[in-house]
């Protein structure tokens, strides 16, 4: 069965420039999605990755990056957009870094593409009616 | 061949009227010319859905038994408070109240999750609004204190009373400083990092009629999904601006204050809205109809966003201050492109009234013409 997780892996500097998520990609068969990716001042390395793949191999590809020195966390904060509520008025849109909203030059209505999130909550903030929502 | 409302209303009377939206109408001028447009088409319909801080609800809860006196106590609604400076049971609610125990900015920024604007939005959708009110007694009112429940559907009357709504235009927003600043324009990057709006453009009502000569003191118009008029000009309405040789204000100009039956309108119209580090307030759609009694209000009605200017103003300082210079003019068509270009920088542009919803609007509003529903009114007076 194939599997989603959204992690939070930090590693020390000492493994920046390791071939990691070539592993991940060879050896267990894992699709992923880099989500956010940034070097800490303390030269530690964080990465916001999804992963996709077998269970088994999920859970492989997981204990060998734990094996390596890497702290892994699920993204424990999950952005919602409640559509509901949303009236589309776009004060979202230039707010977020990673363009996770569009708008329609034709209906002229906004969505919201989930997988471009990198939970930096900036349109928490910005959106007037509430419809950003997030779940721990 | 000039038209008149009495006209009109005998062709919507008869399901003959010809309703297009101020959308629409860009397209059909285009194709067809003025004179052709002016003599097929009776209304062209306008709209807006955007924050209006300037409103607010009158309520009359009905007398208890025994009697109670608020004018002059105090009133709450969800612990909101009210005003209740009137007669006995007549209270007026305002969009941006908080209630007392609310942090407002103490920190920084303040959420302001729940304010009057979203209490109206809850009784108009037919919650249960917790009322508790304290008098200070009379021989008529003996009655001191009061812990209830009301219901839109029990009261007497609830009117949405707006002082000030349906803005003619608009400041762009912007942030020239290093911090990220949080006002009721948005929040703001820091560095001209974004720039946010607020105006439906080419659907917006007064745009449609720069000179008022249609939109006057009685005009029936949508008001929060129900049927508004308006009862005066708005506060701060300032015809004498700058204009540009079509007429249209190049700053904010006219205002209308509005008034309507609140029992009537819906929950999806009128929204309860947080600024964050700002404040709360309500977001109201509004929805006028404009007749085409000649070519030279159909040509007003033609107009499209790429020929409509906002100023852009600093919020993190010019605006404060209340010196308000203009960094730059852009118009609609490249404010709704997603960017637009401010000293040498390619800026983000977000708007923060739904262009969307405002066509929804003016789509309805033109249903009800077409159906019969909706006649036009004469203005019994012309704005200011
Ligand atoms: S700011 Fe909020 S309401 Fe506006 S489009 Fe974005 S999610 Fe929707
Ligand atoms: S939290 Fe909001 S602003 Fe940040 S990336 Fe996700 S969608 Fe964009």
């Amino acid at each position: 069965m194939v599997r989603k997780k959204r992690v939070v892996l930090t590693f020390p500097h000492s493994l920046v420039d390791k071939p990691i998520t070539y592993h991940l990609v060879k050896d267990y068969g894992l699709v992923f999605n880099i989500l956010k990716a940034r070097v800490t001042p303390q030269e530690e390395g964080r990465l916001v990755l999804e992963i996709e793949g077998k269970r088994e191999n999920l859970n492989r590809g997981i204990k060998f990056l734990k094996d390596l020195g890497i702290r892994i966390e699920p993204l424990a904060q999950d952005i919602r957009w409640v559509e509901e509520k949303c009236t589309h008025c776009g004060a979202c849109l230039a707010i977020c870094p990673t363009q996770a909203f569009t708008i329609d030059p034709t209906t002229r209505k906004v969505s919201f593409d989930k997988k471009k999130c990198i939970v930096c909550e900036l349109c928490i903030k910005a959106c007037p009616y509430r419809a950003m929502e997030i779940r721990f | 061949m000039a038209k008149t409302i009495k006209e009109i209303n005998e062709r919507i009377k008869k399901g003959k009227a010809v309703v297009v939206t101020a959308e629409e109408i860009i397209d059909l001028v285009k194709e067809k010319g003025i004179k052709r447009c002016a003599k097929d088409v009776d209304v062209v319909t306008t709209a807006t859905f955007g924050p209006m801080c300037s409103s607010g609800v009158f309520i009359n809860f009905g007398h208890t038994k025994p009697k109670i006196k608020v004018g002059g106590g105090k009133i709450y609604l969800n612990d909101v408070p009210a005003y209740g400076g009137l007669a006995a049971v007549d209270i007026y609610l305002g969009a941006s109240a908080l209630p007392d125990d609310d942090p407002r900015n103490k920190v920084y920024p303040g959420e302001f999750g729940y304010g009057g604007g979203h209490i109206i939005e809850e009784l108009v959708a037919g919650k249960d609004i917790r009322l508790k009110a304290s008098g200070y007694g009379t021989d008529c009112y003996p009655k001191k204190e009061l812990k209830t429940k009301i219901n839109i559907r029990d009261l007497d009357k609830a009117i949405l009373y707006n002082p000030r709504s349906a803005y003619q235009n608009y400041n762009v927003a912007v942030n020239l400083s290093d911090r990220v600043i949080y006002t009721y324009m948005g929040v703001l990057q820091p560095r001209l990092g974004n720039a946010n709006y607020c105006s439906s453009g080419q659907l917006s009502p007064l745009f449609n009629d720069p000179y008022y000569e249609t939109i006057g003191i009685g005009t029936r118009i949508f008001l929060g999904g129900g049927i508004g008029y308006v009862a005066f000009s708005g506060t701060q309405h300032n015809p004498r601006v700058k204009r540009t040789k079509k007429g249209i204000p190049k700053e904010p100009a006219g205002t209308l204050a509005l008034i309507g039956d609140l029992k009537k309108m819906s929950s999806k119209w009128l929204r309860g809205t947080s600024f964050t580090g700002y404040g709360a307030t309500l977001t109201v759609g509004i929805g006028v109809p404009i007749p085409i009694l000649n070519e030279k209000i159909l040509r007003f009605t033609a107009i499209e966003d790429s020929q409509i200017y906002a100023p852009v103003i600093d919020y993190s300082k010019a605006y404060p201050l209340g010196k308000e210079t203009v960094l730059k003019e852009v118009n609609y068509a490249q404010l709704r492109s997603g960017s637009i270009k401010i000293k040498g920088k390619e800026i983000p542009t977000s708007s923060l009234s739904s262009y969307a919803k405002a066509r929804e609007i003016a789509n309805i509003l033109k249903g009800w013409i077409k159906k019969g529903k909706f006649l036009l009114t004469e203005p019994v007076t012309p704005l200011p």
